[in-house]
């Protein structure tokens, strides 16, 4: 998604090999041959990494398998049968989906308002502000997860604590411990963590609006909202787009948070495609793990999260072309 | 003036905002040092009334943190080392070779970007179990590490296509090979690229939690920070001061980073929306 570099790569002429003794064809070759002895170690690891393990996915998913051994048992679509009508699968999916739809929902309109007032340069303070916001983002969400679950805690945690001593609640809120407020606490901190990626994507997108067409408007009479809404929304809309595909699939997976804290509970109230995943391969409470079921939910996912994605590729097209025009 | 009086309106909501908005870390950062009797009589103080350091020696130390910050390190490194390598050398072919077959790999390459593959785990699970490489740090190395990391290569490959053909050609005429051209004279001049690639896997590994945890299951003392931060929680779930201290320990090192390469983090970040 990043910068591919428009300089011409094929553009350079070849300069046969230096003195004129040699044989230009041989020099060539030999520069070629370093150019593939380069990409040896990353094609070795991407088709052992990359490739293989998606084609692995497949594979395994038609297998009755422990993990022990090779696949042998094969039993054809049984996995896939089972998870399609598996009420706690598309549970742990309409969970992850949740997951998405508040980071699309709330965390992007969030950060593009924060993104807003933060790009007025006569704003003192504002890359304090900006590195404030954005702090969450560098730390590692298993612990700050745990640390929310400390704050959070209901016999004694400071939440709680501050709630019942302002009397603002009568019984101390299970924040996590219950089967109604762990999801939307947690789609919360997760949104807390992640807020500041959307916003330094919103103030990048923000720059490429020229000051001189706003100062154009400006001096046409344009007020404050009729700038937003007909000059700067206009011109951010091909890079939200991009930013709509990045926070999607950032947000498609919340294991660290889900796992740190409640590990999917309570009741599985919580529980997200990777955690589900995880606990039918690795958990190691659970005597025998199944491999082949654990793939076929993988897959089922990576399939409708790919059309997702591809849902949206034509948007980016679009929006591309709108642009160039 | 009312423009400025506006602004100031601002900071009236945006003061109090961040406070809330950073206030698990200043709990991190005062717990660490409350004794656990004043945490368990609770109380909002955020102030320790008798700060003690009795928390970190025993994260340090009786919860093992020592051991999780050196594995971290080493894990964090080793996942920097290993896709510097390999997107760096990669990045030079692609960028500067003209050989046959580079734009197969280049489309390739984009294509999985787009394919989720966060769900591949058992594969290169096995497959890292079948080099006899599981239940340790060098195996969670390599499955962080080994998945094509396509933007490293992207960059790499962009800035090595830039470089002045005259260099190369200097460097040919002075005896260099091909090896020593990209040691001596290309990689020193992509310090940026390396810097970007460097910071950014840093992090990243720093802050990994799943593949620690998968390839550490079977070996408690090949935990990483929050891997042993995980553990620690479930097994001494009420030690609250405890807990922050070992928060503190794992959490201060990358946020000093973060302070002090900000500038670079936020403009690499920000990179990713301009295709």
């Amino acid at each position: 998604m990043t910068t591919i570099s428009s300089r011409p790569l094929d553009s350079r002429v070849e300069t046969p090999g230096r003195g004129g003794t040699r044989n230009p064809r041989r020099g060539r070759f030999r520069r070629h041959a370093w150019n593939y002895v380069f990409l040896i170690p990353m094609l070795l690891l991407f088709a052992g990494f990359t490739i293989w393990p998606m084609i692995a996915s497949w594979w395994y998913s038609f297998f009755d398998w422990d993990g022990i051994g090779p696949p042998t048992e094969w039993i054809g679509a049984a996995n896939f049968r089972e998870i399609l009508g598996s009420h706690a699968f598309w549970n742990a999916f309409g969970n992850s989906l949740l997951f998405s739809g508040a980071a699309i929902a709330i965390q992007m309109p969030l950060a593009l308002f924060f993104a807003l007032l933060l790009n007025n340069p006569r704003l003192r303070g504002r890359n304090l502000y900006r590195l404030l916001l954005f702090l969450p983002t560098v730390t590692t969400t298993a612990i700050v997860g745990i640390v929310f679950a400390i704050m959070l805690d209901p016999s004694g945690g400071f939440v709680n604590g501050l709630l019942q001593e302002l009397k603002l609640v009568n019984q101390p809120i299970n924040f996590l411990g219950s089967e109604h407020t762990a999801l939307p606490t947690l789609i919360a901190i997760e949104l807390w963590k992640d807020l500041g990626i959307t916003l330094i994507y919103w103030l990048a997108a923000l720059q490429t609006v020229p000051p001189d067409v706003r100062d154009a408007a400006a001096v046409d009479g344009a007020g404050r909202f009729q700038l937003l809404r007909h000059i700067t929304l206009p011109i951010l809309t091909p890079l939200a787009v991009v930013i709509l595909l990045l926070t999607f699939q950032s947000s498609l997976n919340p294991f660290d948070l889900v796992q740190a804290t409640t590990q999917g509970g309570p009741n599985f109230s919580t529980d997200v495609v990777s955690t589900y995943v995880y606990r039918y391969a690795f958990d190691p409470s659970v005597m025998a793990p199944q491999y082949g079921y654990a793939c076929a939910a993988g897959v089922v996912f990576g399939v409708v999260t790919l059309l997702l994605t591809l849902v949206q590729a034509p948007l980016l097209r679009r929006r591309y072309l709108q642009t160039a025009r | 003036m009312n423009r400025g009086r506006r602004l100031q309106l601002v900071h009236i909501g945006l003061v109090p905002l961040m406070f809330i908005w950073i206030y698990p870390f200043i709990w991190i950062a005062t717990a660490a040092f409350k004794s656990q009797r004043e945490m368990l009589l609770g109380g909002l103080s955020v102030i320790p009334k008798h700060a003690t350091l009795g928390n970190f020696s025993r994260a340090w130390s009786v919860a093992d943190f020592g051991t999780y910050t050196v594995n971290t390190v080493i894990y964090a490194v080793g996942v920097v080392a290993v896709v510097l390598v390999i997107s760096a050398t990669a990045g030079y072919a692609l960028g500067r070779g003209a050989m046959p077959g580079k734009r197969v790999v280049l489309a390739l390459l984009i294509i999985t970007m787009f394919v989720p593959h966060g769900y591949t785990i058992i594969p290169v699970f096995k497959l890292v179990n079948a080099l006899g490489l599981n239940n340790s740090l060098a195996g969670a190395v390599l499955a962080t590490a080994a998945p094509a990391h396509v933007v490293p290569i992207l960059l790499f490959m962009g800035y090595f296509a830039g470089m002045p053909q005259e260099l190369e050609d200097a460097a040919r005429i002075d005896g260099a090979g091909y090896v020593r051209t990209f040691v001596q004279v290309m990689l020193p001049l992509a310090k940026p690229i390396i810097g970007t690639v460097a910071l950014f896997n840093f992090v990243a590994a720093w802050n990994a939690f799943f593949i620690p945890l998968v390839f550490t299951l079977g070996q408690p003392s090949q935990r990483t920070l929050g891997v042993g931060m995980f553990a620690f929680f479930g097994q001494y779930t009420t030690d609250w001061t405890g807990l922050a201290a070992a928060a503190c320990i794992s959490l201060l090192p990358i946020i000093v980073v973060f302070l002090f390469l900000q500038r670079t983090f936020v403009e690499g970040m920000a990179g990713a929306i301009k295709i």
